[in-house]
């Protein structure tokens, strides 16, 4: 009879408290609708490696994680998904948009510094990439990197960026007026080429791999995706990769993350820095944006809303969005979408090029 | 600082935790953040030069 019990005597304190981690993310996925397609495969692979002498973690996890997360495949596989995905039109129309793009990424070399204080150098690097508000890049640098802190690591990127619209707005807020807020921006619809459309994320990855030849593969993975989009003579393959292939890979991806989400490896003292850090990412990338566009507002004839500064920050398109909402709260004929769209694809793309800094500084 | 570090000394002990609090190296960074970010704006700028002429070169003619 001993085998309905003997089992159950095994669970340790810790274990108890990552299956109630566990069932805290499916929540959060479910209930609140906080990226659910990868809190909740991630919530439930928690529970699935937390049973005392659990198979799944030995055997198929452990598989999954070796064949998709060790040597970065899923990440990047992920990314051809979103690269579909994209329509880079509203940049291409006002390409200095990527200006606040590359402003928004002060977050990752200040946190880098931030948690050089308490980590080693690998370590604090993959957490400062965290700031990059774009998961697959988080897994891929902290992974590449060997990083022991991806399972944490992971989480804060992906809860953040959940979280995002309630990091944002109080940021946004503290650092501008009132008056800045309702400034106007009209938008000029640009025609754009197909071939414009076709030669851009090719230029893109021969530019940003030329110099960083680390972030080869997560821009040229990106820019293929979207290249598939923009062909004109892919529509199939382009929905395959913005539906199937994202889709299969974000729930291989969210179960076999929780290969690091053992009660050994996550309930530490350092899993609390890593989210506080990743916290401070978030803030400074925001403030980063924000006072990049003031600053520029000193120069310019025509004031920019600061606003869309903050949309730098990648977490795409929620980002984007909620400087629009703000912007239509302060004036309701006042709209933004168009121009903190731009700034948040420009984001997507100077965060791939920051973990390729990254990289290249510390691998 | 000390107390700091006397709370992670406490940490390790307890969990076998590699954390030190040194406020020095935050220094250090800044070498790295700067260069990073010198870095991400000049490539940025290529890439906002390289596509102003790809939309001049390839822009729908009227």
């Amino acid at each position: 009879m001993n085998i309905l019990y003997a089992n159950l005597l095994e669970f340790s304190w810790q274990q108890i408290v990552m299956i109630l981690i566990g069932c805290l993310l499916i929540y959060l996925a479910i209930k609140k609708e906080m990226e659910p397609t990868l809190l909740l495969p991630m919530g439930f692979g928690t529970i699935l490696v937390n049973i005392p002498f659990s198979d799944a973690l030995a055997g198929p996890i452990k598989e999954l994680y070796e064949a998709g997360i060790a040597n970065e495949l899923f990440p990047l596989l992920l990314f051809i998904g979103i690269g579909a995905m994209i329509d880079f039109g509203p940049l291409l129309t006002n390409p200095k948009l990527m200006l606040f793009g590359a402003a928004a990424q002060f977050g990752i070399f200040f946190t880098l510094a931030m948690a050089r204080m308490f980590f080693p150098e690998i370590d604090a690097a993959s957490i400062a990439i965290i700031g990059a508000a774009d998961g697959p890049t988080s897994i891929a640098v902290a992974n590449t990197l060997g990083s022991k802190y991806v399972g944490p690591i992971t989480v804060a990127a992906y809860s953040y960026m959940a979280l995002v619209p309630i990091i944002q707005p109080p940021v946004i807020k503290l650092l501008t007026t009132s008056k800045e807020r309702k400034i106007r921006m009209p938008y000029e619809q640009k025609s754009i080429s197909k071939l414009t459309r076709i030669m851009f994320p090719i230029i893109i990855t021969i530019v940003v791999s030329a110099v960083i030849p680390q972030a080869t593969a997560l821009i040229g993975f990106l820019m293929f995706g979207n290249l598939i989009r923009e062909c004109g003579v892919l529509e199939s393959l382009s929905e395959t990769a913005q539906k199937v292939l994202a889709n299969l890979v974000t729930i291989f991806l969210g179960i076999s993350v929780a290969f690091n989400m053992t009660a050994e490896q996550f309930l530490k003292l350092d899993t609390l820095l890593i989210l506080g850090l990743g916290l401070i990412a978030f803030i400074v990338d925001t403030a980063g944006g924000v006072l990049f566009a003031k600053f520029l507002n000193l120069f310019s004839k025509t004031k920019l809303n600061p606003m869309i500064g903050a949309a730098g920050i990648s977490a795409f398109p929620m980002s984007g969005r909620i400087v629009h909402k703000m912007g239509l709260k302060e004036d309701p004929q006042n709209f933004l979408l168009m121009h903190s769209i731009g700034v948040n694809v420009s984001g997507q793309i100077a965060s791939v090029i920051a973990g390729g800094i990254i990289l290249n500084f510390f691998s | 600082m000390n107390f700091l570090n006397l709370f992670f000394m406490a940490s390790k002990a307890q969990n076998g935790l590699d954390i030190k609090f040194e406020p020095g190296k935050f220094v250090d960074m800044l070498g790295y953040m700067g260069k990073g970010m010198l870095v991400i704006f000049v490539i940025i700028g290529v890439i906002i030069l390289a596509t102003a002429f790809i939309n001049k070169i390839f822009s729908n003619k009227k």
